[in-house]
This record gives C-alpha cells, structure tokens and sequence, in this order.
C-alpha cells in the first residue's frame, strides 16, 4: 500500500512534468503542424538559465525570468529561422530543428562545459512535505505538481477564455479567414512557438534541480515527449495529459519492480531452467524492460489506433 | 515472320559515367595508399552505401526516417555473429558473403519494423522510426548476449585458409571488397529507380491520393521500398562489422541514424548521386575536424542549417543549377558578383570560426593555459587584441556578404529565370 501510493505520487509528478514539455509541442504540433525536434533542447535550456539566473539572484527571480528568456528565444528562431524554410513544407521545417537541436547542444557545452552544472533545489523547498507511514514525499515534487497543474490551468483558461486564444483558435483552424479578418497570422505563429518553448523551459526550471541539469538531458527527454506526443494524438491536449500521466505511472511503477517472467512461471510450479526456450527473455525483469515500455507502448498504439488515444483525425 | 526491328542505342553517356565510376573506385587506392587514407576510403565506402540506401526512402519515398541505423546496425550485429560462427567452423561462409548476410538480416528486419512504421506517411512516419530506433537501443542493453552489453561484439575478419591470396588481413582487401559491394549495390540501387516501383514510390511521394487513385497500395508501396531499403542498409552493416571487427550498440543508436540522415541530405536528396557526394563530403569532414577542432559538431550542424535554409537541394543541388547555369554560357554573367559574395563569406566565416574556437578554449580547456594554436598562429585568449581582430573579422565579413549578397541574388535569380523561360518555350 505505501509502495503503491508513494509510487504512484512520484509517477504522478513526473507525468505532469512530462506534460508540461509535451503540451508546448504539441500546441505547437497543431497550430503550425511542425514537429519542433529542438523542443527538449528548449527544456534544456530553461533549466541552464535558471542555474545561471539563481546563481546570481535566487531561484524565485529564476522562476520568474528563464521561461520569458526561453519563449523569446522561441520567437526568435521562429522569426528569423523556421520562417525562412516554411515555403519548402513540413519535412524542412522538422529538419531545421533537427539542425537546430545538434547546434543548442554545443551551445550550451561551449557557455556551461560538459559537466554538469550544481543547480540545486531552493532551501524554502528542501525537505519532506509529508510522511506517509514511513517513507517521506519531497516537497519539491509537491510544488513541481502544483507548478504543472497551474500552468495546465492557466494555458486551457488562455486558450479557451480570453480573446487572444480565440484568435489562436481561429489560426488553427481557418488561418486565411483569420488573415482576411485582419489578424497576423505569422505573428500569432511566433506567438505560439515563442509560448510552447517558454512552456518547454518552464519544465526545465523545475525539472533542471529535480533531476540532472547536464548537456545529455534533452536527449533523455527527448524522444519520450515524442512518444507522449503520438501515443496521446497528435495534436490534442487532453491527449498529450493522459498519455504523459499513463507514461509516467507505467515507468515509475516498472523501475521500481523487480519480477520477471521466470518468477511467475516458478509459482505456477514450472521453473525453466537455462535450457529453456527463450530463456534469456523469460528471466528480464520488469524494472529492466522498463526503458523500452514507452516505445512498444507507442509501437501498440500505432497498430491498434493510429490516431493515439484522444486524436481526432489521422495522418 | 518478318525479322523484328528494334532500335537500341548505346548509351554512351551512361557507359562512361559507370566505368569512370568503377575506375576511381578501383584507383583511389594507388593515389591515397597510406594507412588512414585506406582505413577513411574504407568507411566512406560503407557510410556510402548506408546514405545511398537511405536516400531511398528520403528522396525517392519521402520518408524521413530518423531510425535508419537500426537496419544497418542489427544487420552489422547478426553479419558479425555469422563471421564469429564462420570462424568456429560451424558456418560454411566466406568472408567475402558476409555482407550478404547482414543484408538479409537487415531485410528481415525491415519485414519486421517495416510494417509498422509505414503504415503512415510524413511527420508521422518520422516520429515511429524515432521510436523504434530508441526502441532498439534500449534492448540492446537487456540483450548482452547478443548485443554485447557495453563493449560490443568483436570478431576477426582473417578466418580459414587464404583464397587465391586473399586473407582480408591488409586494410587494401578489406577495401576492394567494400569498393566491390559499394558498386553493385550502387548499380542495383540505381536500377530500382528505374524499376515500376522505383517510378511508383515516386509518385506515392509527391502525391499519395492520387496514387491510390490509380490503383496502388501506397502503405504497401512504402512497405516495399523499406525492405529494399533495409537490404542494402544491413550490406553496409556487414562492410562496417568486417571492417572494423567491432560492433558495438552505438551501430544501432539516434545519433547514428540521425549522422546518416544529415550525410544523405547535405549531400543532396534529389539526386541519385547526392548521397554519395554527402557520405565521400561528410565522413571526409567529420574525421578531419574532430582532430582539429573540439567543436566540430558544432559546424556540422551549423552547415546542415545552411543547406536546409538555403539550399535544399543539397550539394549536389548546388552544383546541378551551377552546371545549369554554365550549360547555357551565362556563367560569364554571375561571375563577377559570385567570387565577391564568395570571398565576403570566406571573412565571415574565418572571424566566426576564430570566435567560437576562442570560445571554446576559454569554457573547455583553460585549465591548461590560456594560449591556444589559431591558423598557426599562437594566441592568447585572456589578451584583448585576438578578441577584437576575431570579432573585426566576423563583422567586416557580415557587412560585406549583406553589401555583395543583393546583386549576386539579382544576377543568379535572372539568368536562373531566363533559363526557365527558355525551357518553357522549348516545351
């Protein structure tokens, strides 16, 4: 019972993590239909100026300063970069971020170095936020949820609320009706690119002290966000919530156990031997399946619904 | 029955480039006989025929495929057992047939993943390769007994009794085996292309709708072209597992994969021969800057930007519409602007290349000293002035490519526009 709820807790808090990096691409996904490849290096690089801003001033300032600092540097590169390749279609744009995200790798080794960097978590949030039966739950994953369910808040209220997601809206949509109304359709695109990598670098603050701040970490998230991507359906919200969550849950369960197929067969009364068939397979456990769970998850996604979980339309 | 008349041409032109083909392959080796340069023509031979076999699921297909190394990195695994077994005497195998093996192997392979991935098309189809290619480097680590868990599986490629001679102990045979099967893989990749299916995945990628509509399976066309392609991957595989003796998980991982598609596009996708320019260009680039410098994936991304954003067509694509140009004898015309516009980058690019090196050193290397070794020149990157000159350099080059880039842009945009005009009338 307390394995299970702390674990599902820390599954918890990952996923919206995951989230949080999933839902900026994936807004960006159906508003421009480019898959940003450079997104993880966005995530990267908010948790790099978060170290380098509260190494200076604080984390709270940090908190305040890097996402802003990312999403303009969103802008940017939309601006003056995917603009440029947008007239050669979808494929050139999702190979300028591929580009994109070998070039902001090297950036950062060549402002950071290659080691890691000690950006801690803030001293208000170090600590145990409560104790259930005997194991302790970090505070610091408490406000990484709170952060996460916020930000989930505030985008759906932008989005659906206020006159400028109606106008987002409309974008997606209708884009010429939008630019025959009078609205700047471009700069509604750099708007939402610029948000999605200030979305990204959000994540990065918050996940940057939580886990390792180093050059390899948007490789590691990287390909997973993909998986939330088009295991959710490409291009829906809600989608990308659900699968972050069911990704996050399975590998923070799946890490943590440590039962293969030989055991399970050995309580039925028939334990194989090293001259069983497949033997090398039956005695993996499951907490070393664990990395390759997303993958085959999206691998059955794509057979058995193509469209993902919550995708509305498919291709 | 009156006697048939047939009318076949020699095909002079395709003759020539076939057999000069051929002759620099079997050449290259007298002019370039020294130990690396044999070892680098070795590994530009099997990059050669990875990118080619790449090539056909980009340029031909449209499939953007960021898992390609899968095929030829689980081909390059099973070619490596079959030389281990071949070695042990339990295989009946010669050498020269082990690439075969990993070409069958990244076939079945291809049959497998294949399925999957090409149920979609576009961005899609990219996001499931990416997938099954993480996919596979995270078995490669629950399966040591295959894989080889951390240090690889190695071999030896020098096995049974020498055949007329050839032991493939020397680098120089290990070479002329690649050059062999770089060449016929190369032939039998450009046969496909004039084969049905090599015409229809053409159209399946410029417009999948219409190709249903004439009656073909464009997932099944897809599927198709994916084992082919995944054939001639794994024959590269197997080049790679002789001529290195050592494969190793890397083989199979995102970054190479992600290498091959960057070789393929930056030599040019829509040209059959782009991809060998891209691999001969790329592995020539990658192996000489990583001695020079610590930030050559740095340029190699930087470079890989400049195509996409400003030639799509790639290298060959660039040389293709110089050729164009110098065909119609308009070459005289953009010349001048050209060589201003060229040597205002070459400023640009010397400053830039100062500042990130200096850049470099200052984050990575100044616990050994603050002088580095620039153009042969010894600099000290705690002093001022290199940093002024580098950073002069970087913005006289800037302000002279903004100056020349106007009128070069004009001169080439119109003699490409008369020419297109001239070809449009001629139709």
């Amino acid at each position: 019972m307390e394995f299970t709820l702390i674990t599902l807790l820390n599954g918890l808090s990952y996923g919206l993590l995951l989230f949080m990096l999933s839902s900026g691409l994936t807004l960006i996904f159906s508003m421009m239909g480019v898959l940003n490849f450079a997104h993880a290096s966005f995530y990267m690089f908010g948790a790099y100026f978060a170290y380098a801003i509260s190494s200076k001033i604080g984390f709270w300032p940090a908190l305040l300063l890097a996402p802003p600092l990312v999403g303009v540097l969103g802008a940017l590169v939309e601006r003056y970069g995917l603009r440029a390749v947008h007239k050669y279609g979808h494929i050139h744009e999702l190979l300028f971020t591929f580009g994109l995200s070998y070039v902001m790798v090297e950036l950062v080794q060549l402002i950071w170095g290659r080691a890691a960097v000690p950006y801690a978590i803030p001293k208000e949030l170090d600590g145990p936020l409560f104790t259930l039966y005997t194991t302790t739950f970090p505070m610091y994953r408490g406000f990484m949820m709170l952060i996460a369910l916020l930000m989930l808040v505030s985008t759906w209220l932008l989005l659906t609320r206020t006159r400028i997601g109606l106008v987002i809206q409309a974008a997606l949509t209708h884009p010429d009706m939008a630019e025959a109304l009078g609205h700047n359709v471009p700069r509604v695109f750099m708007l939402v690119f610029g948000g999605g990598c200030a979305l990204a670098g959000l994540a990065g603050v918050i996940g940057g002290n939580a886990f390792v701040t180093e050059p390899g970490m948007a490789a590691t998230v990287g390909s997973i966000v993909f998986v939330v991507v088009v295991v959710g359906g490409m291009g829906s919200l809600a989608g990308a919530l659900l699968a972050s969550l069911l990704i996050g849950i399975v590998q923070t369960f799946a890490v943590a156990l440590d039962h293969s197929l030989a055991d399970l067969l050995a309580r039925l009364g028939a334990a194989p031997t090293p001259d069983t068939f497949g033997y090398p397979v039956l005695t993996l456990t499951i907490s070393q399946v664990a990395p390759i769970l997303p993958y085959l998850l999206l691998v059955l996604v794509l057979i058995f619904r193509p469209r993902g979980l919550l995708g509305r339309r498919e291709g | 029955m009156a006697k048939m008349l047939t009318f076949r041409p020699i095909n002079l032109g395709r003759r020539i480039v076939w057999g000069g083909y051929a002759l620099l392959l079997a050449l290259a080796p007298l002019v370039f006989d020294s130990g690396t340069s044999l070892s680098l023509l070795s590994q530009v031979g099997t990059v050669t025929i990875a990118c080619l076999s790449y090539n056909m699921l980009l340029g031909q297909g449209g499939m953007l495929s960021f898992g390609h190394a899968v095929y030829s990195g689980l081909g390059a695994f099973v070619a490596i057992h079959a030389l281990n077994l071949a070695a042990g005497g339990s295989l009946p195998l010669p050498v020269t047939l082990v690439p075969l093996v990993g070409g069958l192997a990244g076939m079945a392979f291809g049959v497998i993943f294949g399925y999957v991935t090409t149920r979609k098309a576009g961005t899609t189809f990219a996001m499931i390769t990416l997938g099954i290619v993480e996919l596979v480097f995270a078995c490669s680590l629950m399966f040591p007994q295959f894989f080889g868990g951390e240090g690889g599986i190695s071999g030896n490629r020098v096995i049974g009794e020498p055949f007329l001679g050839i032991s493939y102990g020397p680098q120089l045979q290990v070479y002329y085996l690649i050059a062999f099967w770089l060449f016929v893989s190369t032939a039998a990749m450009f046969a496909f292309t004039q084969t049905p299916l090599g015409r229809i995945i053409n159209a399946v990628r410029d417009n999948p709708e219409r190709a249903e509509f004439i009656g073909y399976d464009t997932h099944k066309v897809r599927y198709l072209t994916l084992i082919l392609s995944a054939f001639f991957a794994g024959i590269s595989g197997g080049l790679a597992a002789i001529n290195f003796e050592i494969v190793t998980a890397e083989n199979v991982s995102a970054a190479r994969s992600g290498a091959l598609l960057l070789f393929t596009f930056i030599g040019g996708v829509g040209f059959f021969f782009g991809p060998i320019l891209g691999a001969l260009m790329c592995v020539f680039l990658t192996v000489m800057l990583s001695d020079f410098t610590k930030a050559w994936q740095l340029y190699v991304g930087l470079f890989f930007i400049a195509i996409v954003v400003f030639a799509p067509g790639g290298i060959a694509g660039i040389l293709a519409l110089h050729l164009r140009v110098a065909k119609h004898g308009m070459y005289a015309r953009i010349w001048t602007p050209l060589w201003r516009v060229v040597l205002a980058a070459l400023v640009m690019l010397t400053g830039a290349f100062a500042c990130i090196e200096m850049l470099y050193h200052r984050s990575l290397e100044s616990a050994n000293g603050t002088t580095m070794k620039l153009f042969g020149l010894q600099v000290d990157t705690a002093a001022a002035l290199p940093w002024v000159a580098a950073v002069a350099l970087l913005g006289a080059g800037t302000a002279l490519f903004a100056a020349t880039r106007p009128a070069f842009a004009e001169a080439w945009g119109r003699a490409n526009g008369e020419i297109e005009e001239l070809a449009r009338r001629g139709a």
